[in-house]
């Protein structure tokens, strides 16, 4: 066997080999081309093209002719008053959602799979699933209709018990609240799904052994289903977590009106503002940067100490 | 033994009864959830066929009051609405097959375990869901391709989601077996046919999940069209929803003097809130309608996805 191999000497049909694959790799390589193609236009040309954050941009000279200014468009950032209140409302906003939209779906599951009646959980499945489809516009819309002082539900409800009718969007001490539960109202089913079907891996034998041994339907999730999702919700913990500064533009810019905006004006919302209406372009950038780095820090952070603590990480 | 089993049915009945209460508090938990989620969705709809008075006066709560149709032949004979309407069906047509013809072959090709590239090209998209330019230097290269106002500028950028390629390679990774290329390729096959004439007809069920996908997202978003489009005329659904659910820009800040015009302006302006149902309920109906025979598959490509976490 030895003296074979050094017969055939080892470069030459490994250089062959290696060819061969070449070869057969083409095609998958040709696959990958649009792909790689576009994503490299509209992903990667806008990272190399983040500098205009570091350079003072106008149309003439272009993003690579624009002087470089240096961080100046961080520090304006960081001084303006703008800063804290964006931070701050994104922070609250993300946080809040997260401690309330997170464990709301898990407890959904559970009840879900403990319920016994296959029918009518299949309705509710159905029934709760569905609001996930309707797209953000429409949602809020709904939302602004329902709270509407003049024909709004809410408020004819109000009318009728005796109260004053309250003009919820331009309050704004409810606009946090209204943000956050209408996203659980129309989120909760279908982020229960991916429990649901964490819960339904679980082998029934351990639940009949469970229940040979007297255990309670609170005792079998206490012991058995919880447990056995909790490596899922840490994935998806570390991943609400990693997002935690880019709450999505369109639902917040939606619900925003004039009365709110000192507790709606968020990150994405002050990025748009800046670029595309104020037309300056640099600071929008560099705002736009500086939250991305936060994010990939957060992240970071977050799936380091969940390794730590349980085991469970991204990467 | 008789004793025993005595016990045994005793114990049976005591854990009923503890369960009994579990089970009726868990069954109350969720139908006031049901009716929670269940409700506003149902009264949007009768709002949208009762009388915009008795919707306003407070009248309308179970079921339809007044019933008539006129929100929706008002809407229908909107121009703006009904262009907009085919708009979102013809983006929504194209950036599905843009979104297949990109993600589906690539989900493949990493699915390979012989694809010299793996590693590489995966590291390529990891890259960009955790790191990217940002909206204005996306919006300057979009500008700079000459996109601005066209349905491309909607289309290419997010042609590719890494959260669906991942669920497409997972489905042909454990679905179109290596050794099924091998017999194939032994018979004299490419990569390329094996794709199009194996591989893709096995792969229905994932191809469903796709077109799904990608598609609820292209008709429910409105973020792109409101950055890139500025011509009225290719607005999508989504856009043009925004300006009259939200910002309320319907023409109706004119000054009414005379009593009679202000008659006239109210009944518009109840045919304008009228209308907001009935529009919500068709900007709707192109995914609800499909949703109960959608609901299955969209659950198997979470479920596909959670496999890779």
């Amino acid at each position: 066997m030895k003296t074979k191999g050094k017969q055939t000497g080892s470069i030459q049909p490994r250089k062959r080999s290696f060819l061969e694959t070449l070869k057969k790799d083409w095609s998958l390589w040709t696959f990958c081309i649009p792909g790689i193609i576009l994503t490299f236009i509209f992903s990667y040309i806008p990272m190399y093209g983040v500098q205009i954050a570091f350079r003072r941009f106008n149309a003439k000279q272009g993003i690579w002719g624009s002087p470089w200014v240096g961080l100046r468009y961080f520090q304006r950032f960081i001084e303006s008053p703008y800063f804290v209140r964006t931070v701050t409302n994104t922070l609250i906003l993300s946080v809040y959602g997260l401690i309330v939209s997170f464990p709301i779906p898990i407890i959904l599951a559970l009840m879900l799979n403990s319920f016994r009646h296959k029918r009518y959980r299949k309705v509710i499945q159905t029934i709760t699933y569905a609001p996930n489809f309707i797209s953000t516009i429409v949602m809020c819309g709904m939302l602004i209709l329902f709270l509407s002082p003049t024909v709004g539900i809410i408020n004819t409800v109000i009318k009728s018990l005796g109260g004053e009718a309250i003009n919820f969007m331009a309050k704004k001490e409810y606009w946090r609240h209204l943000y956050v539960w209408s996203g659980v109202w129309q989120g909760m089913g279908w982020s229960s799904v991916i429990y649901f079907a964490a819960l339904s891996g679980i082998s029934p034998e351990l639940h009949e052994a469970a229940k040979c041994d007297g255990a309670t339907k609170f005792q079998i999730i206490r012991y058995i289903d919880f447990p056995s999702i909790l490596p899922t919700a840490t994935i998806q913990l570390i991943l609400s977590c990693g997002s935690i500064l880019s709450i999505g533009f369109e639902k917040a810019f939606a619900l925003q009106n004039d009365l709110n905006t000192s507790v709606s004006e968020i990150i994405s919302t002050y990025v748009y503002k800046v670029g595309m209406l104020d037309n300056n372009m640099s600071y929008s950038s560099a705002i736009g940067l500086f939250n991305t780095m936060v994010n990939l820090v957060i992240l970071i952070i977050v799936n380091k100490a969940a390794d730590k603590m349980s085991g469970t990480s991204l990467f | 033994m008789k004793k025993e089993r005595e016990i045994e049915v005793e114990k049976n009945i005591r854990r009923c009864k503890e369960d009994v209460i579990f089970d009726v508090i868990i069954f109350v938990i969720l139908t006031v959830l049901l009716l929670i989620v269940a409700y506003p969705l149902w009264w949007v709809i009768i709002s949208s066929v009762s009388d915009p008075k008795a919707v306003s006066g407070g009248q309308v709560v179970w079921h339809p009051v007044g019933l008539t149709f006129r929100g929706y032949l008002e809407v229908f004979e909107d121009d703006l609405i009904v262009r907009s309407f085919l708009n979102s069906v013809l983006y929504t047509v194209c950036g599905v097959l843009v979104n297949l013809a990109v993600t589906l072959p690539t989900a493949y090709a990493l699915s390979r375990d012989r694809f010299s590239g793996k590693k590489i090209v995966t590291i390529f998209y990891v890259i960009t869901m955790f790191f990217g330019g940002g909206l204005i230097p996306t919006y300057l290269v979009v500008q700079a391709c000459g996109l601005l106002d066209t349905m491309w500028a909607l289309i290419l950028p997010g042609s590719l989601s890494v959260y669906n390629m991942i669920v497409a390679r997972t489905f042909f990774k454990s679905n179109i077996s290596e050794e099924l290329y091998e017999a194939a390729e032994i018979d004299g096959c490419t990569q390329g046919r094996f794709f199009f004439q194996i591989a893709l007809p096995l792969s229905g069920a994932i191809t469903a999940i796709m077109v799904l996908y990608y598609g609820v997202g292209h008709w429910n978003s409105y973020f792109s069209a409101l950055i890139y489009m500025s011509d009225q005329n290719k607005f999508p659904l989504q856009l043009v929803l925004r300006s009259i659910l939200i910002t309320n820009e319907a023409a109706l800040q004119q000054a009414a003097t005379t009593p009679e015009a202000r008659e006239a302006l109210n009944a518009k302006k109840e045919l304008v809130e009228l209308m907001k149902y009935s529009l919500i309920i068709i900007s709707s109906i192109p995914v609800l309608v499909l949703y109960p025979f959608i609901q299955r598959h969209f659950v198997k490509g979470v479920m596909i996805g959670s496999v890779k976490g």
